[in-house]
């Protein structure tokens, strides 16, 4: 028998690369190998829904345990791979399995960035927030009163403190740059999300450096900035961002530039090795980027399949992510790096208002809070690349479905 | 529990069980229907699990809110009047038998 493609790694890129593969009626048996004992689940939810229990792990997974076997796709979970033997086009497993591939699909992933040991970063009631495991072991801690301080302005960050909000927790957040997001948006957008943060009693501090955790018995029981001020806490969570999980890819000798560097069709430096979401960096508008989203990972999964199936097909996909934090809801379309202008446009409530991102005369991307008129119709603009004039966007009696549509 | 039909443009059919408070979306792809991909997890953010209501079903289905309502706006294939996003719509016994028709992307 032929060797199958292999996929190592199950998360988001790989569900939607077997779900392609399996649709296109493609004849090359698949099989999928993955760390986590689980099928391939959606993480968004876990910073959301999952964490605040109000969601079965199972209505987690993309596609029903059972589907894969039905569709035909091996599979084998729990199962880590140490090795990838390139010119032998064979993987190895922790467990010492060789397994031939016809061709591989890298959908390894990025980890949760952690804090050194030196400074407290592996003390009981430390946590990440990645994986169904991360939850299931922070969430029994997340009781009312308890005082959470979670270190990182980002999206997991500001998901997790709207959570334990909502659970009763105390909730202090530190972000060492000058404000929160600044890594992901503009200062309008921070702003929002800040006044919407305290409105619900987290306290925000930013650029707050911590020295490090302190510990009581084994225990975390607060944090001490550099200024020598301390905080107490019970538990502590980490979201400093994310790193590809590379050392296969650069152990193979693939080329890695931020990520497993990979063309527009996603193929790697080896023609047989493909590598598709967070793991993966790309070439957009002449800059190498690695993106940490559900868009790109599903987007460029399934493309792989398509690829492979010997489409003519490149990555060209227009980048969206989504949050959910209390009742507002984020959506973001476009990637505003290398923007040099934002405009807001308000809504009919301080609840509801989206921030335009411009390069130039163009618009590359767009912050809606509530307000999914702004995502939607802003969305097709930039799609058809449509440059509204900044003006014209600011003025709250512009109707942007004919703007779309026109 | 809930009988729901999706019918291809092809006139291919699959018809399955849906347990109670599961929404369709999910019920879609845990049972293979194409072309319903519900990216997004069904937080109204995607628009990729498309679907058009049996006319005499729409009552049933319940109200299309503001978001969804957007939302339809960027769905691959044109909205119609029964235009739903599938993950709104969730499974119960009154929606036993419903017929929901997938529209297929070019």
């Amino acid at each position: 028998m032929n060797a199958p493609i292999v996929v190592v790694g199950a998360g988001q890129a790989a569900a939607s690369f077997v779900s392609r593969h399996v649709a296109l009626g493609s004849p090359e048996p698949l099989l999928l190998i993955g760390e986590e004992s689980h099928p391939p689940y959606q993480r968004p939810p876990l910073s959301k829904k999952y964490l605040l229990g109000d969601l079965e792990r199972e209505r987690l997974f993309i596609r029903p345990l059972e589907w894969y076997a039905e569709q035909g796709v091996t599979t084998r979970f729990d199962t880590r791979v140490s090795e990838i033997r390139a010119t032998e086009r064979q993987l190895v497993t922790d467990v010492g399995d060789v397994v031939d591939y016809d061709r591989l699909l890298l959908c390894t992933g990025s980890s949760a960035r952690g804090l050194p040991a030196e400074i407290g970063g592996d003390l009981a009631g430390v946590f990440r927030l990645r994986s169904i495991a991360d939850i299931d072991s922070m969430a029994p801690g997340f009781t009312a009163g308890r005082r959470l301080l979670i270190v990182g302005g980002g999206y997991i960050g500001l998901e997790a403190a709207a959570v334990a909000r909502q659970l009763g927790l105390e909730v202090t957040l530190l972000e060492m740059a000058e404000r929160i997001m600044q890594r992901v948006a503009a200062a309008e957008t921070s702003d929002y999300f800040r006044r919407l943060h305290q409105a619900h009693g987290v306290v925000i501090r930013e650029s707050a450096r911590m020295t490090r955790l302190l510990e009581d018995d084994g225990r975390v029981c607060g944090a001490e900035l550099e200024s020598g001020e301390v905080l107490p806490a019970d538990i502590v969570l980490i979201g400093i961002g994310g790193v590809a999980n590379v050392e296969l890819a650069t152990a193979a000798g693939l080329d890695i530039d931020n990520g497993i560097a990979v063309d527009e069709t996603c193929r790697s430096s080896d023609e047989y090795i493909f590598a598709a979401g967070d793991c993966a960096s790309f070439v957009r508008d002449g800059r190498r980027i690695r993106l940490e989203s559900v868009q790109n990972a599903a987007d460029q999964g399934d493309l792989v399949a398509r690829v492979m199936a010997g489409e003519d097909v490149t990555y060209q996909a227009l980048p969206w992510f989504w949050s959910d934090q209390y009742d507002c809801k984020l959506q973001i379309v476009g990637l505003n790096l290398g923007h040099d202008r934002t405009v807001v446009r308000p809504g009919d409530s301080d609840a509801v208002m989206s921030v335009w991102y411009y390069a130039g005369d163009r618009l590359i991307a767009i912050d809606a809070m509530n307000d999914p008129k702004a995502y939607a119709f802003g969305r097709r603009i930039i799609e058809t690349g449509k440059n509204p004039a900044p003006e014209v966007v600011a003025d709250p009696a512009t109707d942007l479905k004919l703007l779309a549509k026109s | 529990m809930a009988t729901i039909t999706w019918k291809m443009e092809d006139g291919s059919e699959i018809t399955a069980d849906v347990k109670d408070g599961l929404n369709l979306m999910e019920a879609a792809t845990a049972n293979n229907v194409p072309h319903i991909e519900g990216e997004c997890g069904g937080c109204l953010s995607c628009a990729t699990c498309h679907v058009f209501v049996d006319p005499e079903w729409l009552a049933k289905t319940g109200d299309v809110d503001d978001i969804e309502d957007t939302m339809l706006e960027m769905t691959d294939v044109e909205r119609e009047d029964n235009s739903r996003l599938s993950c709104q719509i969730i499974a119960s016994p009154e929606l036993d038998g419903l017929v929901l028709r997938v529209p297929e992307p070019e």
